[in-house]
């Protein structure tokens, strides 16, 4: 892989591989049927400022290649025409992230530039003038071909990590939902502000990693301390139903998120290490800090095992998890175990961030709202409020959304995970590890 | 200088604009589903997204006329209400949420990828399914209206058609529960076994409950599209909390509350928009750029949304006895 010498991504390259050679056979599939006739100018009427591009292989225009231009909360995507040109209408001035999808350019090629670590995606402003340009140039790239038995070990691979940082932020969620009866959207945002503050700490303040992570992790669990102490204790003590409680995570969740953007921007920011390729462990594509992540997740998630089985108070949340009143009337602290809950959701819910930052890789604003539908299907597969079947419903969403992709295009790989959820739901309501009054 | 009179013109062309008559259908497809029969619908942005799709796939891929296109979204409706329904109305309410908010994403996802770029345009989304729908205009080319409402005779025909859904969706809704449907529908939502234990098939009225509240969503879906192109990521989640902020603002389980709640969003939103978006010009909020600024009306509309659900869950128009929501 000639050009993965200048791209820092050794671990993306094959992943890459198998959606390419997918990207191909369904656009050799689709040139067959008909001549695909995608628009590559999008809403220049209905907007007044435009970004525009030319993508060019060796002097040759390339058609079909699929552009996201991202900013400000705007998203749009585009496909280059048949003289290899694009132009986007956008809202506003401003900075706008162009990334050029190299799942749709041709296989065997990709976009060299060897001064960025990332040279498919773009960052340009529309200023004064109401317009901006981003070309891509790209050369000739060898691609190794992977064997079938290579790509199903690296998609399991890939998918067990996926599937225990995912188990991480499930459990969490899992617990609120066992002790409070809360489905908290803003899940999502606790998960995006563990990612956030490795990156203010690791990279804005240049702190060492080994250093910025516990910061982030303490932090992390601080503000889902202060998500039950400010918001969600008072409403119980009101006396608000549970319905309008979930509309309020709602309405915090899309609150939250995007005062997220306002701070960092729309853009895609790397952790340090992430884009390492001197960590590669050169074997199916892992490197060491996916061997780390892995780990981490599962010395946490025996952690959490053994608070809930063997401790005090982990017995205790499981009483509350199961009858509140009986839990209370046998003189359990219910609000103590609550406030200890809240704590450990929002630490467990940082630290999968933080992992799902690495895995991605990239911290962006929107990082958590991306697996929250995941996190919820892992958790009503598993059965809603019980700790065990969210870790076995995620390490079920994270192998399938990953082994769907040998399959399916990559880019309906969420779909497989959500299909699933509603197939189990038909079959087994409960879920797989939960009791059947529980459904109602 | 700030021109107040350009940022007032422009919130009061948000009265009568289609968007706003595509929010409110909307939004009383949503009432029926959450404010009347209690059902936790987080995923009418796919009803909207198949209505729309439903008519514009239809009129550019298979030629059909408009009466067939239109008839061609409902039915799309009315298979994904089936799909839904099916395996969650007889579980507890919050698996219809996990359910509804994930098979909208599904629908997204299957508009967006590049798999069937050619029926469905793929992220691009599709145009040039008007000209049907502009034949029927009745009237004559030109300019109408008066003060900031002057528009040419398209635009009118879109909003005349609009809105008349609107009227006659509203009307269907007020009778339907004055009638003794209705009063099924609302005793599902307050006790279902209640309603059960009086003979009555739940299920069913629920099923049939999703259906028409799913058939207004998709006609929504209809007039969003007429005077815009369609664009997958047009139907994210947030256009399903955009609607039940909408419906939440005029009340849940009242028939003129998500209409004039859509209104009173839309003007308001619009006016926020422009005045943050003017102020930032002229150098008001120095620490804010432009494109921060857009950003500001998704926090805003977050915030509404937890502060009318906490302080005043019935809504403008909602009567407090009338519980807004199901225990």
């Amino acid at each position: 892989m000639a050009h993965v010498a200048s791209r820092p991504l050794t671990r993306r390259a094959p992943r890459r591989l198998a959606a390419v050679l997918l990207a191909g056979l369904v656009s050799v599939l689709t040139l067959s049927i008909a001549a695909p006739a995608a628009a590559n100018e999008v809403g220049l009427d209905e907007y007044d400022f435009k970004v525009s591009g030319l993508v060019e292989l060796a002097d040759e225009p390339l058609a079909d290649v699929l552009l996201v231009i991202e900013g400000g909360g705007f998203r749009v995507e585009v496909e280059s025409g048949q003289d290899g040109r694009w132009a986007v209408g956008v809202p506003e001035r401003g900075d706008f992230t162009v990334t050029l999808d190299e799942n749709t350019l041709p296989a065997g090629i990709a976009v060299i530039d060897e001064n960025l670590e990332q040279p498919n995606v773009r960052t340009i402003t529309v200023g004064q003038s109401g317009s901006a340009v981003a070309n891509f140039f790209i050369g000739q790239g060898e691609r190794n071909t992977t064997s079938l038995f290579d790509q199903v070990i690296e998609r399991l691979l890939n998918g067990l990590n996926f599937g225990l940082l995912l188990a991480l932020a499930a459990i969490g969620l899992s617990l609120v939902f066992g002790t409070t009866g809360l489905s908290n959207f803003a899940h999502a945002e606790l998960i995006t502000f563990g990612g956030l503050m490795t990156l203010l700490f690791g990279v804005t303040f240049g702190l060492p990693v080994w250093l910025a992570i516990p910061i982030a992790l303490i932090l992390s669990a601080a503000l889902g301390f202060f998500n039950d102490a400010a918001l969600w204790k008072p409403l119980r003590k009101k006396g608000v139903g549970l319905i309008p409680m979930m509309i309020v995570s709602i309405g915090l969740s899309l609150a939250v998120r995007y005062i997220f953007q306002l701070f960092v921007g729309g853009d895609t920011q790397q952790l340090p290490g992430a884009t390492d390729t001197t960590l590669s462990i050169g074997l199916f594509g892992l490197s060491w800090i996916d061997v780390a992540s892995m780990g981490v997740s599962v010395i946490v998630l025996l952690g959490v095992a053994y608070f809930l089985l063997r401790t005090r108070i982990g017995k205790a949340t499981r009483a509350v998890s199961d009858n509140p009143s009986l839990a209370a009337a046998s003189g359990i602290d219910v609000d103590r175990v609550i406030r200890i809950v809240w704590f450990m959701a929002g630490g467990l819910a940082g630290l999968s961030g933080i992992l799902w930052a690495y895995f991605r890789p990239g911290v962006s604003w929107d990082m958590g709202f991306q697996i929250l539908l995941l996190t919820f299907a892992a958790v009503t597969l598993g059965g809603l409020g019980t700790a065990f079947g969210a870790l076995i419903g995620a390490l079920i969403v994270g192998l399938f959304v990953e082994l769907s992709t040998l399959i399916i295009p990559s880019d309906m790989k969420y779909v497989g995970a959500l299909v699933i959820l509603i197939l189990v739901l038909l079959v087994r309501p409960q879920g797989i590890l939960g009791r059947k009054e529980r459904i109602g | 200088m700030i021109d107040w009179l350009q940022i007032i013109s422009n919130a009061a062309q948000e009265i009568i604009s289609p968007t706003t008559a595509a929010y409110a259908l909307a939004a009383l497809g949503l009432a029926i589903h959450f404010g009347f029969t209690g059902l936790l619908n987080f995923g009418q942005a796919g009803f909207m997204m198949l209505g729309a799709y439903g008519y514009a796939i239809a009129t550019l891929t298979l030629g059909w006329p408009v009466w067939a296109a239109i008839l061609t979204g409902v039915v799309a409706s009315i298979v994904f209400a089936l799909i839904l329904g099916i395996p969650t109305l007889r579980l507890r309410a919050d698996y219809l949420a996990i359910v509804t908010i994930a098979a909208a994403e599904i629908v997204r996802l299957l508009f967006t990828t590049n798999t069937w770029v050619e029926v469905t345009g793929s992220a691009n989304g599709l145009q040039g399914y008007k000209g049907g729908f502009a034949a029927l205009n009745p009237i004559p080319p030109g300019t109408y209206g008066f003060g900031p409402w002057v528009y040419n005779e398209y635009d009118w025909w879109v909003r005349i058609f609009g809105w008349g859904l609107v009227a006659i969706a509203a009307f269907i809704t007020w009778r339907l529960f004055k009638s003794p449907w209705g009063r099924v529908i609302k005793g599902i939502r307050e006790d279902e076994d209640a309603v059960r234990a009086l003979g009555k098939n739940v299920y069913f009225y629920k099923m049939q409950s999703l259906i028409l509240g799913g058939v207004f969503g998709a006609l929504a879906g209809m007039i969003f599209i007429l005077p815009r192109a369609v664009v997958p990521s047009n139907y994210q989640t947030s256009l399903t909390f955009f609607i039940y902020a909408i419906l939440l603002l005029g009340g849940a389980a009242t028939v003129f509350g998500p209409i004039i709640g859509s209104v009173i969003f839309w003007v308001l939103l619009s006016f926020f928009s422009g005045f943050i978006a003017r102020a930032v010009e002229v150098g008001w909020l120095p620490f804010l750029t432009n494109v921060q600024a857009g950003q500001l009306r998704f926090i805003l509309v977050g915030i509404t949304i937890m502060l009318i659900v906490i302080y005043r869950p019935q809504g403008i128009f909602g009567n407090r006895k009338e519980l807004a929501f199901v225990k």
